[in-house]
């Protein structure tokens, strides 16, 4: 009786803990309205055509790429295109302003969120070199916005946790 | 232990064979435009030839263009605006003879200012062209002091809206870079040089000094050049005629 009782004490305390945990990450999950701050909304302006590494492992590594690539062209003169801050403002500029800066900015948007400084931008412009829409490959007016939940996330939380998540915002439902 | 017969003349035939191969090779590659994926390399070694007497008193075309190229602005303070290429009128007191010549980083072969960079940002890439790594440069200004041309400007304002190919930011050092991204580009000339030649006056040639076939590297051979301060012995990249 007791052991049985203390059981299902047991159970019900572990289920309650569950759902709680649960209905707390649905609502982080969901907490981009209620939260203090706004969560950044990256426009990618060129939908179609694809980034120079996954997005994944742009959002980790892309500082040190730049930083690689950096050293390589000014003092060995390599001028690959691949990993250049002048490529990505290329592709990444906003198309009404012709930059990655600004509040809707690419790059300043989401560092800004994150509060992380860049110091790329005291000296290289922030602006296309060439309009985004030179390129004519893709109507500029289809823009796709991707939220950037996953990139603090994955910064901040073991890859468990990030897994871990999904699922109990389903259950909770 | 001893080489057989047949195999010294193997082995010697082969070193033959590597020598009379070598020039040949070696002027395709002259020749050839390195590819972007491509390191610079010491094959070459950038530099201009400067004529004073076609350099005409009171034209600025260098210096405008190669402040349009670089985004170079006016901050109407002449004693600390940055000049990466500046007219110099040069008149001798005895005999009043007078000649105007542009002034820029000389692209010295044994550079005073990267003598004296204390974290490393004032350097020579192997194809002879003296540059600042930003990145790295702490505005100390000893280049600036090291420097015998005056060829280096210290940047005292924030800036905005630089060229995409001269990054240039408050806090460092600058100077002529030989339009570095336009050598890297294959252009084959720099700015000051283009402009020059495009008003008429050809005083400024660019081009590479270890290509023999190159017009500058002919000009040097069969006319007189000098260095400036050639005392000091740097073994400068932009020559003068005519001083």
């Amino acid at each position: 009786m007791t052991f049985s009782s203390i059981r299902r004490t047991a159970v019900l305390l572990a289920a309650s803990v569950v759902l709680a945990a649960a209905s707390a990450g649905a609502a982080d999950s969901r907490g981009s309205k209620a939260a203090r701050t706004p969560l950044p909304q990256v426009k990618i302006t060129k939908e179609g055509e694809k980034c120079v590494e996954p997005t994944d492992i742009m959002r980790r590594r892309h500082m040190e790429f730049i930083l690689h690539q950096r050293d390589d062209t000014m003092h060995r003169g390599i001028r690959t295109t691949r990993h250049s801050l002048k490529n990505c403002i290329d592709c990444h500029a906003d198309p009404k302003t012709n930059s990655v800066l600004g509040e809707d900015g690419f790059c300043q948007n989401c560092h800004a969120y994150a509060a992380v400084s860049m110091d790329c931008f005291s000296c290289h412009t922030g602006k296309a070199e060439k309009q985004s829409a030179v390129s004519g490959l893709i109507p500029l007016a289809s823009s796709a916005d991707v939220s950037v939940r996953d990139m603090v996330v994955m910064s901040r939380l073991q890859t468990a946790e990030h897994n871990a998540q999904p699922s109990a915002t389903g259950k909770s439902q | 232990m001893s080489l057989s017969r047949r195999e010294f003349l193997g082995a010697g035939t082969a070193a033959v064979a590597g020598t009379a191969l070598a020039p040949g090779v070696r002027l395709i590659e002259l020749a050839a435009a390195r590819r972007p994926e491509d390191a610079v390399s010491a094959k070459q070694r950038w530099g201009l030839l400067v004529d004073t007497s076609k350099c005409s008193e009171g034209c600025t075309a260098c210096v405008d263009a190669c402040h349009e190229e670089n985004g170079i602005t006016d901050h109407g303070k002449p004693l600390t605006d940055a000049q990466w290429i500046r007219k110099v009128e040069a008149r001798d007191p005895q005999t009043g003879y007078a000649h105007s010549l542009p002034v820029m980083c000389l692209h010295c072969e044994t550079p005073p200012c990267v003598d004296v960079c204390p974290t490393g940002a004032s350097f020579r890439r192997s194809d002879g062209i003296v540059l600042v790594d930003k990145h790295i440069c702490i505005g100390c200004r000893y280049c600036m002091m090291a420097c015998p041309y005056k060829a280096r400007s210290f940047i005292h304002e924030n800036l905005t809206d630089q060229k995409p190919d001269a990054p240039r930011g408050k806090g460092t050092v600058e100077s002529c870079t030989l339009c570095v991204h336009k050598v890297d580009r294959g252009d084959g000339t720099t700015a000051c040089a283009e402009a020059c030649k495009e008003d008429g006056h050809q005083a400024i040639v660019f081009g590479d000094l270890n290509d023999s076939q190159s017009e500058i590297a002919r000009r040097l051979k069969s006319e007189s050049s000098v260095q400036l301060r050639a005392d000091l012995n740097l073994n400068t990249g932009v020559r003068y005629q005519g001083l």
